[in-house]
């Protein structure tokens, strides 16, 4: 086994095991803290039903978005389609017998490729050019986007470009997954893309990343309307009762 | 017009959105709340000397007691989809009243002293150590905020700045640092019963004025009974309904329409305020205790049913706090949701003909209507969602003949900010005032230019307190705003009305 085998086995067992406990904790950590009062933006849903389709319409359309910014929900949109089905596409590498709607959509997933690193450009250039999001960006919000261009260009050019060696790819990975190493490629694109991926990992319970868990938690969307109704008193409310 | 020692904005036909210039409102600050405001509310007397630790304490307890904290300190993406959103960025270009850069303000601390990335790579995230002049930038920027949620619409993620500047008034609060006008309010509350410290006595003298005024001019002997025992519906209303125009019109339609309806109702002296400062604030116990005395009135005068009257933020804790906060209400009659809004009742009367309109009455106005940001984002009136908009604006079609609505980027759920709200009504605030009314003041110019509008209606206290001060700034009168039930009680026929009209005339004969 060569030595940079092991090291991204190692770098890959580490990525995910950060972005398991730390995405894991967040959600904890969100979930755990009480929402003490109702406060959805209304109009709101009256029915845990309808909450249900509020949520659906935010994490799939970007509803508020769309209302709140065209552009940036045109290019923010055609970022996250891409980018979710550039993830579904990768499922193939970890899967054996590859399973049928994956296969599917293989050919979808190349074109979302192009999409998501288009959307990326877009939400880069927004924030370089409109005066408003400059003044609210810090580094890490460039760098997060340039993080994620990468990943989408190098992947881009194992495609199209330097192929390598995807059979072997994905006895690594599956090797990765059954505890039995196998050999990785030693094509440089390659290690750049899995270095980068291993990094997004890394830093994604520790950056604005939790937005994609946020959404769920957030108690103007996720509550419904039903105050007049219902108490909504919270465990560390309680103690007022008493007095 | 009214003078100003700042610049006053020019209309515009529509709200540009202006590039930014830093520190335009860096001077904006309210004064401080001194020993005797902070007191009464549990907080220490004045700043703490180990603020840094405290500040950090606080921030740390609430985010354990409040996910919208928690959850919005860490989701902001930074997309910048509400930057353009705020009335007060709007009206005054300076970039920290972004609503994204405002909950920066507090973000950036929360980082440095909280997440990882802020504790070793500070630079790299904006994140930055609490000083004394973060403290100071907290106090005047978490003090340009309404807590109006319009940027919470348009966010991704629902962040609401509210949420944010209501947890930063409490950390400031909790080292001493709070703000007069609001605290106190707050105190008058709780020692005399309402935001304006006005004795049982003196409203009492006020209601028998109503009656005589009404009674002179309907020839019906309405009446605004006051700590009646027994009565079936305890009222409560914002204390400006009892004295300040055009509020007090209100209030006499309030009457008018439940006198016409038949049913018993009072006013309490102790429940002699609807509003509740404790909201803006942040302080769950501040807005407990207030509300707690709604509670209290309603047992003494064994009430089965309580109404509010019009006010935005009053109607905010009352439809979606008071249940949790004073609940449970299992002693009134279930048959009517507690509590309910006056414009629900009286559209209710209206459905089912209890109610009979002159509408000629209103003739002389062409009337629009400002819808509350409270009222309209973070309430429903009605069963259905967006009872809020419709309700009220069918109470005002079903009395006047003229109604026309400001452009749909400025009402309903996007409606912006009378630039007063959120405990922000104070004079020492006044440029704040004028310059975030902007983007509400082009909307009304535009209908007025186009539609020949005359009048404006609100159904909020601090909307109608903060437009008949704001708008002459713009060259428009006072008298232009009403109230809802102003409209209603111009219209209204009461039985008897017509009969003892001829009676008065055949005895002036
Ligand atoms: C539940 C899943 C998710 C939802 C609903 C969601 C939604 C959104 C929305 C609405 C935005 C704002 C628009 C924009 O700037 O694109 C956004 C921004 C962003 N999202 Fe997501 N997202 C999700 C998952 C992810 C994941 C898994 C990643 C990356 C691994 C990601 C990366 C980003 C980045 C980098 C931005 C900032 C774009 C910028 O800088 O302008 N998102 N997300
Ligand atoms: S809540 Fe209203 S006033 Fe506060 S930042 Fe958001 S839009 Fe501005
Ligand atoms: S709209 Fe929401 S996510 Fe976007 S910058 Fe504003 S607060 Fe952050």
């Amino acid at each position: 086994m060569s030595f940079l085998t092991v090291v991204y086995a190692v770098l890959f067992y580490l990525a995910t095991a950060v972005l398991v406990v730390g995405v894991g904790r967040k959600i904890y950590v969100f979930a755990k803290a009480p929402a003490p009062l109702k406060i959805p933006t209304t109009p709101a849903p009256t029915t845990q039903t309808g909450v249900i389709m509020r949520m659906f319409r935010e994490v799939v359309f970007f509803e508020s978005l769309f209302k709140g910014a065209k552009w940036t929900w045109l290019f923010g949109w055609v970022f996250h389609m891409g980018l979710f089905l550039v993830l579904l596409r990768h499922a193939r590498y970890f899967q054996d017998p590859v399973f049928f709607p994956i296969e599917l959509i293989q050919p979808f997933g190349i074109y979302a490729g192009f999409a998501m690193v288009a959307g990326l450009a877009g939400l880069f250039g927004r924030r370089l050019l409109v005066d408003r999001v400059r003044y609210i960006s810090a580094p890490s919000d460039y760098l997060m986007l340039v993080l994620l261009g990468l990943i989408g260009l190098s992947g881009l050019m194992m495609t199209f470009v330097v192929h390598t060696d995807i059979i072997a790819v994905k006895q690594f990975f599956r090797g990765l997954m059954t505890l039995s190493l196998s050999e990785l490629p030693a094509d440089p694109i390659l290690l750049v893309h899995l270095m980068l991926v291993a990094l997004l990992m890394i830093i994604f319970p520790i950056s604005k990343l939790l937005h994609a868990p946020g959404i769920f938690f957030s108690p103007t969307r996720n509550q419904v309307d039903n105050p007049r109704e219902q108490r909504h008193l919270a465990e560390w409310a309680k103690r007022f009762e008493q007095q | 017009m009214a003078k100003a020692d700042f610049e006053v904005p020019e209309l515009q036909e529509y709200t540009e959105v202006p590039k930014y210039v830093e520190g335009t409102m860096a001077h904006s600050s309210p004064y401080v709340a001194k020993p005797d405001h902070n007191t009464p509310l549990g907080f220490p007397g004045e700043l703490v000397p180990d603020w840094h630790e405290k500040t950090l304490e606080a921030m740390g307890d609430l985010l354990g007691k409040y996910r919208s904290f928690q959850v919005y300190l860490d989701s902001c993406v930074k997309c910048g989809a509400c930057t353009d959103k705020c009335h007060y960025y709007l009206g005054t270009s300076d970039p920290k009243n972004m609503p994204v850069a405002r909950q920066d303000l507090l973000r950036k601390v929360y980082r440095r002293y909280f997440t990882f990335a802020g504790k070793y790579f500070p630079k790299l995230v904006g994140a930055a150590d609490l000083t004394r002049e973060v403290l100071d930038e907290w106090y005047s920027y978490f003090h340009q905020c309404s807590q109006c949620r319009r940027c919470s619409v348009f966010c991704p993620y629902g962040i609401d700045t509210a949420e944010i500047s209501m947890a930063a008034r409490e950390i400031l609060d909790r080292i001493g640092y709070g703000q007069k006008y609001c605290n106190e309010i707050i105190a008058k509350v709780h020692k005399v019963g309402n935001n304006l410290g006005m004795p049982g006595p003196a409203i009492r003298d006020t209601l028998d004025g109503l009656e005589e005024d009404v009674l002179e001019e309907t020839g019906v002997a309405v009446k605004y009974p006051l700590d009646v025992k027994g009565a079936d519906i305890l009222f409560v209303t914002p204390s400006a309904d009892f004295f300040a125009e055009p509020h007090i019109d209100g209030l006499i339609g309030y009457g008018k329409v439940l006198h016409e309806c038949g049913v018993s109702w009072t006013f309490s002296t102790k429940a002699s305020e609807a509003g509740n400062f404790g909201m803006f604030i942040g302080s769950y116990e501040n807005m407990r205790r207030v509300s707690m005395r709604i509670r209290e009135a309603a047992i003494d005068l064994g009430v089965k049913r309580i109404v509010f009257g019009e006010c935005g933020h009053a109607w905010r804790v009352a439809y979606a706090f008071l249940n949790t906060l004073a609940g449970p209400w299992d002693f009134l009659d279930p048959n009517y949701p507690v509590p309910q809004h006056i414009c629900e009742f009286t559209w209710d009367a209206i459905q089912q003909g209890k109610l009979k309109f002159d509408k000629s009455a209103n003739d002389d106005k062409v009337l629009t209507f400002h819808d509350s940001c409270n009222v309209a984002r973070a309430t429903r009136m009605g069963d259905k969602p967006g009872g809020q908009f419709e309700i009220p604006r069918n109470v005002i079609k079903a009395v006047c003949n003229n109604y026309v609505d400001m452009e749909a980027d400025t009402i309903k759920e996007r409606t912006f900010c009378c630039g007063g709200g959120g405990g922000l009504l104070t004079d020492d605030l006044m440029e704040l005032r004028v310059k975030g009314i902007v983007p509400r003041m082009n909307a009304l110019n535009n209908v007025v230019q186009e539609h020949g509008v005359t009048h404006m209606a609100a159904i909020c206290a601090i909307c109608k307190s903060q437009f008949t001060k704001v708008i002459p700034y713009y060259g428009f009168e006072m008298d232009q705003i009403v109230s809802v039930h102003q409209l209603v009680s111009n219209a209204i026929l009461l039985t008897g009305q017509g009969e003892s009209d001829d009676d008065s005339d055949e005895d002036d004969e």
